[in-house]
């Protein structure tokens, strides 16, 4: 069966990947492959068939709605690649 | 004492409380064993010594103080995937560079709760995306058994650190074959629970409805006495079930008498290595000695678990691997002028090859137009996948299959075949697909002298059986206790 | 050419629970940055969300009240796009199995008519952190990434800015009834998209949409609106063409203007979350939750005019706050006459909280106070100027109203020997007066009562004191 083309440039970008001219051409044709193999699953007779999205069949699980500690700021900053005043500081967002 | 690496779990804890050794000399052992070997087989990322010594005096002295815990001062090593408070958790990837992790995993405290000691941090597929261990950012580990092939993966710094006696055992993580397979390729014995069985609480997760948390061991006892230490509900994970954790070191008996076992002859197909099929073979029919009955079953789907596993696998890990953005913690790109850029950078640096296929396959299977034909699709055939381990275990009370279809292949063999990897992963994604449990334990060698690997499936929450089965197995077997030469030459 | 103007909301509220949706941070205003995140809300590697139930239900109380119905299977999905308040760069939200569908908000139409606005859905989500926007960067405070919110989403039911602007009002009446949310504008607790079209008259589809995001208070929905709407129709007369865009309204330039989109094509790839486990409610539970929510504000306002015998219109103004409504339930509750517990909760009670911008809750005239304050009004143990003084005393300080009264020796005197004997002094001294009465002139009466209070220093009981009179001089014109 014919697979669909897989447009490297546009997926990178929703996926907010800088790609490489060499990684988008590699990625395109072992891409390509992969999707070609896995259009085995177009032949399964799925009529009637639920998907699965969990392996197990557990449903409400809730937590009480109490409150319990946080983690202490020092942790938190020293983890962050750049702040100040207790804030995560990105670059210039652009909307 | 000078060979306490070579202990198993158990032999360790009895060790201890007969005195016969201090956590500290075993620490020493397992330090000296590492500086010996791991500048071949590098299945270490980072272990710290000094820290290491001091846990084990801690843990010497705690038991002097009247202090009990099953694992009281038992050194572990741990996949590098797994939060421990106060190391690093880099997952194979550059992209967590800086990152430490501010708490435990809760595999991690219930092992500590009990006095087991963190001392190293295991090699891997970065984020557990690879069959090799050859997808780490850090470079490759190598197989004890042979330093020009692949330890398999992705949890191979574990399984190569228990197989060298590097380690008395490890955690590692098993999202399609991660834990069973490597212990297949290096000979040790690997253990998937049941989905839900352990907490993912603190497992970086790659495929959040697939991974597991399984240990690798020197034999069946061991992973039973790990499993039952980490098993059971969390309220930090909602897909942890309440299911009955059993005695699993009750459950490793020594004969098979009255199991059916089966055999899927959708398994034993093209593909197959001759050598890995003789010895699966004969370990079947060890299984026979031992009072086992032996019926042929059949999982039809099988020709269609990889397809859905890779959709299934990397669509949930588009989505995990999102968080890694450089904003909260983790490398960061220089020298971006927006927040688009920061993204965009630090995610093309920080992320390898494998990682970034996986992530643009994922993204792609679930965007707009494709959503249907592949995402829902694959998660309909996961349903007939798992409708296959229901009905076959009707007939049986646990499956008997390969690990993988080769033993270990050489250091670059499939990297630029990402397909042919893959396809590598036949035997063990079924099982992951099914949430089911299964078990890898050494079945022997092929005539390169690479060990092979049985696996031992059970249903949805009967641990209890495949270990039942691969303690059976063991005890009239051997192939657990050989090691490389490589390990005796340098550790003894 | 007549045009139609088409407007749908999409509410945000802000749920109120004491801990996040899906770990146990806290969720109070006012901390300083990222003191209330913990791994899990600031997305940490390994973190697992965990429903927090309470956030559950007060989702689907919220749909009970407004007549949606509750979906036997509810899950939560992953909706995925990059932005630096999102700590995992998804959203958890529900994407096609809402907790509730269907429902309807009735709204004042203007003129007393009353219009029902469909609902299409409400669901649960998480919040996301804020950006603090500085010169060449941003700063990100997570505190409230993971603060459980509830959207509800409207048909495109309404034509007017102010039909809109009703709908917000009758909602947020009914959420604080529900006590669901504390719906504080300015803490941001509730905040809508707008989505609005114009189409020729006689024309079926609805015209191109426009979205404007994240306004957050009901003036702004309404003036952006006014402004959003003359400018598409301006645009369709002039013949240029509307495009399907998401715009912001910006209140300096008093105009609306389009975003630099988000996320180009808007690919949220939905899946289900493999995290959180499906939502499978009982239908016992439900049916419980349904008992056990309160009166609506109609039902209020028909109770309370059947129950007190209070005029419709009394009725409307007493329901129309929840606090309000169960204060002067509770103070009309055993009253002998009900509508003089209403004549005060209106004017007094609601004149003196507005004056002090207070909440009826922080007030110090208890129920049972104001209760007893009418009642001593209305057997005349004081007169209505005394009674309003009593008020203003208990406003201040709280305490018992016939304690007030005695301390300060207010009480009016109805003592009939008495007034009686009061009464026959000042038909002796003000013989002309009573004559005149007794001829008919019905003024002179007036004097005489007035001589009478004034005797008593303003104590006696009125009506006690007309009555001693009469009795005393006959019936004005009469046999006697």
């Amino acid at each position: 069966m014919a697979s669909d083309t897989i447009d490297v440039t546009y997926v990178a970008r929703l996926a907010r990947l800088n790609l490489s001219a060499d990684e988008r051409a590699a990625f395109q044709s072992q891409l390509g492959q992969i999707l070609d193999y896995v259009q085995a699953i177009r032949g399964v007779d799925v009529t009637g068939v639920e998907p699965t999205a969990h392996a197990i069949r557990v449903q409400n699980r809730f937590r009480e709605d109490v409150t319990a500690d946080g983690l202490a700021m020092d942790a938190i900053l020293a983890n962050a690649p750049q702040h100040s005043d207790s804030q995560f500081i990105v670059p210039r967002i652009v909307e | 004492m000078g060979s306490l690496n070579t202990l198993t779990v158990r032999q360790a804890v009895d060790h201890l409380e007969q005195g016969a050794c201090s956590s500290e000399e075993l620490v020493r052992d397992l330090l000296s064993a590492r500086t010996a070997l791991d500048g071949t087989i590098q299945g270490y990322l980072q272990m710290d010594g000094e820290r290491a010594l001091a846990e084990a005096r801690h843990a010497d002295a705690d038991r002097k103080k009247g202090r009990r815990g099953r694992l009281l001062g038992v050194p572990l090593a741990v996949k590098d995937i797994l939060n421990v408070t106060g190391q690093a958790c880099r997952c194979g990837s550059r992209i967590l560079d800086g990152y430490t992790a501010p708490y435990d995993a809760t595999a991690i405290a219930r092992l500590r709760a009990e006095g087991a000691i963190f001392v190293g941090r295991t090699n891997m597929d970065e984020f557990g995306m690879g069959s090799s261990t050859e997808n780490s950012a850090f470079g490759p580990t190598r197989n004890p058994w042979n330093s020009a092939c692949v330890p398999g993966g992705s949890s191979g710094g574990s399984a190569a650190v228990v197989a060298a006696d590097m380690a008395l055992a490890a955690l590692g993580s098993d999202t399609g074959g991660s834990v069973r397979q490597p212990a297949a390729f290096c000979g040790c014995t690997g253990l998937k629970p049941s989905y839900g069985r352990v907490s993912r609480y603190g497992l970086v997760a790659y495929a959040s409805s697939l991974d597991q948390i399984g240990p690798l061991t020197k034999d069946v006892d061991d992973a039973a006495l790990l499993l039952g230490v980490m098993a059971g509900p969390d309220p930090r994970d909602s897909s942890s079930v309440e299911a009955l954790v059993e005695d699993y070191a009750a459950a490793c008996g020594s004969d098979l008498k009255g199991m059916k076992l089966g055999l899927p002859r959708d398994y034993f197909v093209k593909g197959l290595e001759p050598a890995v099929e003789a010895a699966i073979r004969a370990a079947i029919e060890r299984c026979r000695e031992l009072g086992a009955e032996v019926v042929e079953v059949s999982l039809p789907h099988t020709s269609v678990a990889i397809p859905t596993y890779y959709i299934v696998a990397t669509a949930e890990a588009s989505a995990n691997l999102a968080r890694f953005d450089g904003v909260r913690y983790g490398f960061r790109a220089e020298g971006a002028e927006d927040v688009l850029e920061v993204y965009a950078k630090t995610r093309a640096q920080g992320f390898g090859p494998e990682v970034k296929r996986r992530i643009i396959l994922g993204t792609y299977v679930l965007s707009g137009g494709y959503h249907d034909a592949y995402y829902v699709r694959a998660q309909k055939v996961r349903t007939l996948i798992r409708r296959d381990f229901e009905d076959a275990f009707k007939t049986c009370d646990a499956i008997l299959a390969p690990v993988a279809p080769t033993a270990a292949y050489r250091l670059g063999e499939k990297m630029a075949d990402p397909l042919q990897m893959y396809l590598g992963d036949i035997f063990t994604v079924p099982a992951s697909l099914a949430g089911i449990c299964g078990l890898s334990v050494p079945c022997g060698f092929t005539p390169a002298g690479l060990p092979v690997g049985l696996q031992v499936l059970g249903p949805a929450f009967g641990e209890s059986r495949v270990l039942r089965v691969g303690s059976a197995y063991q005890k009239s077997t051997d192939w657990h206790r050989r090691r490389p030469a490589l390990a005796a030459e340098g550790g003894r | 050419m007549k045009y139609l103007t088409t407007i749908g909301l999409e509410v945000h509220v802000q749920l109120k629970t004491r801990s996040k949706m899906f770990c146990g941070c806290p969720t109070g205003p006012g901390a300083p940055p990222n003191t209330q995140v913990c791994p899990v809300c600031l997305g940490y590697p390994g973190t697992l969300p965990v429903m927090n139930g309470e956030a559950i239900r007060l989702t689907v109380m919220t749909g009970l009240m407004l007549g949606c119905a509750i979906s036997p299977y509810s899950k939560f999905d992953r909706k995925n796009y990059f932005y630096p308040d999102m700590p995992k760069n998804y959203q958890i939200s529900q994407f096609d199995k809402p907790l509730c569908l269907g429902g309807s908000v009735e709204i004042d139409a203007g003129g007393g008519a009353v219009k029902a606005v469909r609902l299409t859905r409400i669901h649960l989500e998480e919040d996301v952190g804020k950006c603090i926007h500085q010169a060449r960067r941003s700063g990100v405070d997570f505190n409230r990434a993971g603060v459980p919110l509830m959207e509800i989403v409207t048909e495109p039911d309404m034509e007017t800015p102010d039909e809109a602007f009703a709908f917000l009002l009758a909602l947020k009446q009914m959420l604080l009834y529900l006590g669901v949310s504390d719906c504080n504008l300015e803490e941001g607790n509730l905040r809508c998209d707008v989505n609005c079209s114009v189409r020729p008259e006689g024309q079926a589809e609805l015209g191109t949409k426009v979205e404007i995001k994240n306004m957050n208070t009901f003036k702004g929905v309404h003036v952006a609106l006014q402004y959003e709407l003359d400018r598409q129709l301006e645009a369709v007369r002039t013949g240029e063409r509307i495009v399907q865009e998401t715009r912001r309204w910006e209140p300096e330039a008093g105009a609306t203007a389009p975003m630099r989109s988000k996320e180009q094509a808007h690919d949220y790839r939905y899946f289900p979350e493999p995290d959180l486990m499906p939502v499978v409610l009982p239908p016992a539970q439900v049916e419980a939750w349904r008992a056990a929510l309160p009166e609506l504000p109609r039902q209020k306002r028909e109770r309370f005019a059947a129950q007190y015998g209070i005029p419709e219109y009394d009725a409307r103004v007493l329901a129309a706050q929840k606090a309000v409504a169960d204060y002067f339930d509770e103070a009309a509750r055993g009253a002998s006459n009900p509508k003089l517990i209403s004549n005060w909760v209106m004017t007094e009670m609601l004149r003196r909280l507005a004056e002090r911008e207070m909440d009826i809750r922080d007030c110090k005239v208890t129920p049972a106070a104001l209760r007893e304050l009418a009642a001593l009004a209305e057997i005349q143990a004081i007169n209505s100027n005394t009674a309003k003084e009593v008020f203003a005393i208990l406003f201040e300080q709280g305490g018992d109203p016939a304690a007030v009264v005695r301390e300060r020796g207010w009480g009016q005197n109805s003592d009939g020997d008495a007034i009686g004997a009061l009464a026959d002094r000042v038909i002796a001294e003000n013989a002309k007066s009573a004559d005149d009465y007794r001829r008919g002139k019905e003024a002179a009466l007036k004097f005489l009562i007035g001589q009478v209070m004034r005797l008593s220093q303003g104590k006696a009981n009125p009506q006690m004191a007309t009555e001693k009179l009469v009795q005393r001089l006959g019936r004005p014109g009469g046999t006697g």
